[in-house]
Protein backbone atom coordinates (compact mmCIF):
# COMPACT_ATOMS: atom_id res chain seq x y z
CA UNK A 1 0.00 0.00 0.00
CA UNK A 2 1.43 3.29 -1.21
CA UNK A 3 0.59 6.86 -0.56
CA UNK A 4 0.53 7.94 -4.11
CA UNK A 5 -1.74 5.80 -6.00
CA UNK A 6 -0.96 4.52 -9.73
CA UNK A 7 2.98 4.63 -9.34
CA UNK A 8 3.38 0.56 -10.31
CA UNK A 9 0.27 0.49 -12.86
CA UNK A 10 -1.48 3.11 -15.62
CA UNK A 11 -3.88 5.46 -14.54
CA UNK A 12 -6.93 4.49 -16.28
CA UNK A 13 -7.61 8.30 -17.06
CA UNK A 14 -3.77 9.73 -18.82
CA UNK A 15 -2.55 6.01 -19.71
CA UNK A 16 0.73 6.56 -17.88
CA UNK A 17 1.90 5.59 -14.36
CA UNK A 18 1.64 9.30 -12.35
CA UNK A 19 5.58 8.84 -11.40
CA UNK A 20 6.15 9.15 -15.77
CA UNK A 21 3.08 11.80 -15.79
CA UNK A 22 5.09 13.44 -13.39
CA UNK A 23 8.51 13.29 -14.49
CA UNK A 24 7.23 14.67 -18.17
CA UNK A 25 5.53 17.87 -16.18
CA UNK A 26 9.44 18.32 -14.31
CA UNK A 27 11.00 17.94 -17.90
CA UNK A 28 8.18 20.75 -19.23
CA UNK A 29 9.28 22.83 -16.60
CA UNK A 30 13.05 22.54 -17.15
CA UNK A 31 12.77 22.36 -20.77
CA UNK A 32 11.59 26.28 -19.62
CA UNK A 33 14.20 26.70 -17.25
CA UNK A 34 17.07 26.16 -20.03
CA UNK A 35 14.99 28.20 -22.50
CA UNK A 36 15.48 31.35 -20.27
CA UNK A 37 18.98 30.73 -20.32
CA UNK A 38 18.81 30.05 -24.10
CA UNK A 39 16.98 33.51 -24.90
CA UNK A 40 19.36 35.41 -22.45
CA UNK A 41 22.29 33.85 -24.96
CA UNK A 42 20.20 35.26 -27.92
CA UNK A 43 19.54 38.40 -26.39
CA UNK A 44 23.34 39.09 -24.95
CA UNK A 45 25.01 37.71 -28.09
CA UNK A 46 22.71 39.67 -31.41
CA UNK A 47 23.29 42.26 -28.54
CA UNK A 48 27.07 42.04 -28.26
CA UNK A 49 29.39 44.16 -30.38
CA UNK A 50 32.10 41.43 -30.09
CA UNK A 51 31.85 37.87 -29.40
CA UNK A 52 34.60 35.12 -29.37
CA UNK A 53 34.26 32.60 -31.05
CA UNK A 54 33.86 29.54 -28.77
CA UNK A 55 36.62 27.47 -30.02
CA UNK A 56 39.44 30.69 -29.83
CA UNK A 57 38.46 30.22 -25.87
CA UNK A 58 36.89 27.05 -24.76
CA UNK A 59 38.83 23.41 -25.18
CA UNK A 60 36.91 21.68 -28.11
CA UNK A 61 38.72 18.55 -28.18
CA UNK A 62 37.25 17.73 -24.31
CA UNK A 63 34.40 19.56 -25.01
CA UNK A 64 33.73 17.01 -27.69
CA UNK A 65 35.20 13.66 -25.51
CA UNK A 66 32.37 15.10 -22.92
CA UNK A 67 29.62 14.95 -25.68
CA UNK A 68 30.65 11.00 -26.56
CA UNK A 69 30.81 10.53 -22.57
CA UNK A 70 27.02 12.11 -22.02
CA UNK A 71 25.64 10.28 -25.09
CA UNK A 72 27.03 6.75 -23.55
CA UNK A 73 25.34 7.49 -20.24
CA UNK A 74 22.57 7.86 -22.12
CA UNK A 75 22.67 4.63 -23.95
CA UNK A 76 23.99 2.77 -20.23
CA UNK A 77 21.11 4.29 -18.75
CA UNK A 78 18.48 2.57 -21.62
CA UNK A 79 20.23 -0.66 -21.71
CA UNK A 80 19.96 -0.39 -17.84
CA UNK A 81 16.44 -0.17 -17.87
CA UNK A 82 16.25 -2.61 -20.69
CA UNK A 83 17.89 -5.39 -18.27
CA UNK A 84 15.16 -4.89 -15.91
CA UNK A 85 12.60 -5.19 -18.65
CA UNK A 86 14.02 -8.44 -19.12
CA UNK A 87 14.59 -9.47 -15.42
CA UNK A 88 18.29 -9.44 -15.28
CA UNK A 89 18.97 -7.40 -12.26
CA UNK A 90 22.98 -8.03 -12.51
CA UNK A 91 22.51 -6.46 -15.93
CA UNK A 92 21.08 -3.31 -14.72
CA UNK A 93 23.77 -3.02 -12.17
CA UNK A 94 26.04 -3.08 -14.34
CA UNK A 95 24.73 -0.59 -16.83
CA UNK A 96 23.81 1.75 -14.19
CA UNK A 97 27.32 1.37 -12.75
CA UNK A 98 28.80 2.23 -15.83
CA UNK A 99 26.03 5.37 -16.00
CA UNK A 100 27.22 6.44 -12.70
CA UNK A 101 31.01 6.51 -14.02
CA UNK A 102 30.63 7.87 -16.81
CA UNK A 103 28.81 10.84 -15.35
CA UNK A 104 31.43 11.03 -12.55
CA UNK A 105 33.93 10.92 -15.52
CA UNK A 106 32.11 13.75 -17.16
CA UNK A 107 32.48 16.13 -14.13
CA UNK A 108 36.26 15.87 -13.80
CA UNK A 109 36.87 16.92 -17.31
CA UNK A 110 34.13 19.79 -16.37
CA UNK A 111 36.35 21.01 -13.96
CA UNK A 112 39.98 20.34 -15.60
CA UNK A 113 37.90 22.92 -17.92
CA UNK A 114 37.02 24.92 -15.30
CA UNK A 115 40.34 25.22 -13.66
CA UNK A 116 41.82 26.02 -17.10
CA UNK A 117 39.25 28.75 -17.17
CA UNK A 118 40.08 30.37 -14.11
CA UNK A 119 44.01 29.65 -14.72
CA UNK A 120 44.25 31.80 -17.73
CA UNK A 121 41.81 34.63 -15.53
CA UNK A 122 38.72 33.99 -17.39
CA UNK A 123 36.10 34.66 -14.73
CA UNK A 124 32.01 35.11 -15.08
CA UNK A 125 32.77 38.73 -14.89
CA UNK A 126 35.13 38.60 -17.48
CA UNK A 127 32.89 39.22 -20.27
CA UNK A 128 29.40 38.58 -21.27
CA UNK A 129 30.26 35.60 -23.39
CA UNK A 130 32.12 33.91 -20.15
CA UNK A 131 29.09 34.72 -17.89
CA UNK A 132 26.24 33.15 -20.14
CA UNK A 133 28.95 30.53 -20.46
CA UNK A 134 30.02 29.55 -16.81
CA UNK A 135 25.80 30.02 -15.70
CA UNK A 136 24.24 27.65 -18.13
CA UNK A 137 27.47 24.86 -18.23
CA UNK A 138 27.13 25.32 -14.05
CA UNK A 139 23.67 24.75 -14.17
CA UNK A 140 23.57 22.18 -16.62
CA UNK A 141 26.47 20.63 -13.94
CA UNK A 142 24.36 20.75 -10.97
CA UNK A 143 21.73 19.06 -12.97
CA UNK A 144 24.73 15.72 -13.82
CA UNK A 145 25.11 16.16 -9.70
CA UNK A 146 21.30 15.78 -9.30
CA UNK A 147 21.41 12.69 -11.67
CA UNK A 148 24.45 11.21 -10.41
CA UNK A 149 22.58 11.21 -6.43
CA UNK A 150 19.48 9.77 -7.88
CA UNK A 151 21.38 7.00 -9.95
CA UNK A 152 23.66 6.09 -7.80
CA UNK A 153 20.60 5.46 -5.44
CA UNK A 154 19.03 3.62 -7.92
CA UNK A 155 21.97 1.67 -8.37
CA UNK A 156 22.66 1.09 -4.14
CA UNK A 157 20.02 1.21 -1.97
CA UNK A 158 17.18 2.00 -4.17
CA UNK A 159 17.85 -1.05 -5.97
CA UNK A 160 15.97 -3.38 -2.79
CA UNK A 161 13.11 -2.11 -4.31
CA UNK A 162 13.73 -4.56 -6.89
CA UNK A 163 12.69 -7.80 -4.86
CA UNK A 164 9.79 -6.99 -3.39
CA UNK A 165 8.32 -4.19 -6.21
CA UNK A 166 10.15 -4.97 -9.61
CA UNK A 167 7.25 -3.29 -11.75
CA UNK A 168 7.59 -0.26 -9.71
CA UNK A 169 11.02 -0.13 -9.48
CA UNK A 170 11.53 -0.07 -13.30
CA UNK A 171 9.30 2.55 -13.49
CA UNK A 172 11.64 4.77 -11.07
CA UNK A 173 14.26 3.50 -13.09
CA UNK A 174 12.73 4.54 -16.67
CA UNK A 175 11.56 7.65 -14.73
CA UNK A 176 15.31 8.64 -14.14
CA UNK A 177 16.36 7.64 -17.19
CA UNK A 178 14.05 10.14 -18.95
CA UNK A 179 15.70 13.00 -16.56
CA UNK A 180 19.13 11.79 -17.55
CA UNK A 181 18.72 12.19 -21.42
CA UNK A 182 16.82 15.18 -20.77
CA UNK A 183 20.14 16.39 -19.53
CA UNK A 184 22.13 14.76 -22.26
CA UNK A 185 19.70 16.42 -24.38
CA UNK A 186 20.44 19.62 -22.83
CA UNK A 187 24.04 19.41 -23.63
CA UNK A 188 23.80 18.44 -27.50
CA UNK A 189 22.55 22.07 -27.89
CA UNK A 190 24.76 23.52 -25.32
CA UNK A 191 27.62 22.19 -27.01
CA UNK A 192 27.37 23.68 -30.47
CA UNK A 193 26.26 26.65 -29.11
CA UNK A 194 28.90 27.57 -26.41
CA UNK A 195 32.20 25.49 -28.01
CA UNK A 196 31.38 25.43 -31.73
CA UNK A 197 29.80 29.00 -32.64
CA UNK B 1 5.15 0.43 -20.11
CA UNK B 2 3.33 -0.04 -23.68
CA UNK B 3 2.44 -3.39 -25.21
CA UNK B 4 6.29 -3.67 -26.46
CA UNK B 5 7.17 -5.35 -23.64
CA UNK B 6 8.48 -8.98 -24.12
CA UNK B 7 11.45 -10.06 -24.12
CA UNK B 8 11.94 -10.22 -27.54
CA UNK B 9 10.64 -6.71 -28.31
CA UNK B 10 12.94 -5.71 -25.44
CA UNK B 11 16.13 -7.14 -27.24
CA UNK B 12 15.06 -5.29 -30.64
CA UNK B 13 14.83 -2.14 -28.94
CA UNK B 14 19.02 -2.94 -27.40
CA UNK B 15 20.02 -3.59 -30.76
CA UNK B 16 18.03 -0.30 -32.14
CA UNK B 17 19.84 1.60 -29.30
CA UNK B 18 22.83 0.42 -30.50
CA UNK B 19 22.28 1.69 -33.77
CA UNK B 20 21.26 5.16 -32.17
CA UNK B 21 24.66 5.27 -30.23
CA UNK B 22 26.33 4.99 -33.67
CA UNK B 23 24.18 7.61 -35.14
CA UNK B 24 24.98 10.21 -32.33
CA UNK B 25 28.42 9.87 -32.24
CA UNK B 26 28.96 10.18 -35.85
CA UNK B 27 27.05 13.40 -35.92
CA UNK B 28 28.73 14.59 -33.30
CA UNK B 29 32.27 14.16 -35.41
CA UNK B 30 30.30 16.13 -38.09
CA UNK B 31 29.40 18.98 -36.28
CA UNK B 32 33.09 19.36 -34.52
CA UNK B 33 34.20 18.67 -37.99
CA UNK B 34 32.18 21.30 -40.22
CA UNK B 35 33.12 24.29 -37.19
CA UNK B 36 36.92 23.86 -38.27
CA UNK B 37 35.91 25.08 -41.82
CA UNK B 38 34.59 28.19 -40.32
CA UNK B 39 31.45 29.31 -42.15
CA UNK B 40 30.20 32.33 -42.09
CA UNK B 41 28.14 32.79 -38.82
CA UNK B 42 24.67 32.62 -40.31
CA UNK B 43 25.56 29.20 -42.19
CA UNK B 44 27.51 27.78 -38.75
CA UNK B 45 24.26 28.68 -37.20
CA UNK B 46 22.45 26.91 -39.00
CA UNK B 47 24.14 23.74 -39.86
CA UNK B 48 24.90 23.25 -36.13
CA UNK B 49 21.14 23.53 -34.91
CA UNK B 50 19.90 21.44 -37.38
CA UNK B 51 22.48 18.77 -36.17
CA UNK B 52 21.90 19.17 -32.90
CA UNK B 53 17.58 18.93 -33.86
CA UNK B 54 18.54 15.78 -35.22
CA UNK B 55 20.46 14.37 -32.44
CA UNK B 56 17.76 15.74 -30.33
CA UNK B 57 15.29 13.72 -32.10
CA UNK B 58 16.96 10.75 -31.73
CA UNK B 59 17.55 10.62 -28.42
CA UNK B 60 14.11 11.89 -27.42
CA UNK B 61 12.08 9.32 -29.86
CA UNK B 62 13.99 6.30 -29.31
CA UNK B 63 15.54 6.78 -25.65
CA UNK B 64 12.85 8.39 -24.23
CA UNK B 65 10.33 6.39 -26.01
CA UNK B 66 8.47 9.28 -27.43
CA UNK B 67 8.12 7.22 -30.67
CA UNK B 68 5.47 5.20 -28.77
CA UNK B 69 3.66 7.64 -25.97
CA UNK B 70 0.48 8.16 -24.55
CA UNK B 71 -1.21 11.17 -25.60
CA UNK B 72 -1.11 12.99 -22.10
CA UNK B 73 2.74 13.37 -22.47
CA UNK B 74 2.69 14.17 -26.49
CA UNK B 75 0.04 17.10 -25.24
CA UNK B 76 2.77 18.03 -22.27
CA UNK B 77 5.04 18.71 -24.70
CA UNK B 78 3.54 20.28 -26.89
CA UNK B 79 2.43 22.83 -25.16
CA UNK B 80 5.50 23.36 -23.89
CA UNK B 81 7.05 23.54 -27.43
CA UNK B 82 4.73 25.61 -28.54
CA UNK B 83 5.82 27.66 -25.13
CA UNK B 84 9.51 27.42 -25.83
CA UNK B 85 9.25 28.51 -29.85
CA UNK B 86 7.59 31.11 -28.88
CA UNK B 87 10.46 32.01 -26.62
CA UNK B 88 13.22 32.24 -28.68
CA UNK B 89 11.17 33.87 -31.22
CA UNK B 90 10.93 37.25 -29.21
CA UNK B 91 14.20 36.81 -28.46
CA UNK B 92 15.37 36.75 -31.65
CA UNK B 93 12.73 39.43 -33.10
CA UNK B 94 11.73 41.86 -30.42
Amino acid sequence: MSLIPYIDHEHPVTGVTNAKFGIWLFLASEVMLFGALFSTYIILRTGATVWPHGYEVLNIPMGTLNTAILITSSVTIVLAWAALKMRQLPKFKLYMGLTCLLSLIFLVIKYFEYAAKFHHGYYPATNTYFAIYFVITGLHGLHIIGGIVVNAYLLGPGSKMYATEPERFTGRVECAGLYWHFVDLVWIFVFPILYLL
Amino acid sequence: MSSHDSPEEIKKAVKLYIGIFVALLFLTLVTVGVSYIHLSVGKAVALALFVASIKASLVALFFMHLKDERKIIYATIGLTGVLFVFLMSISMYL
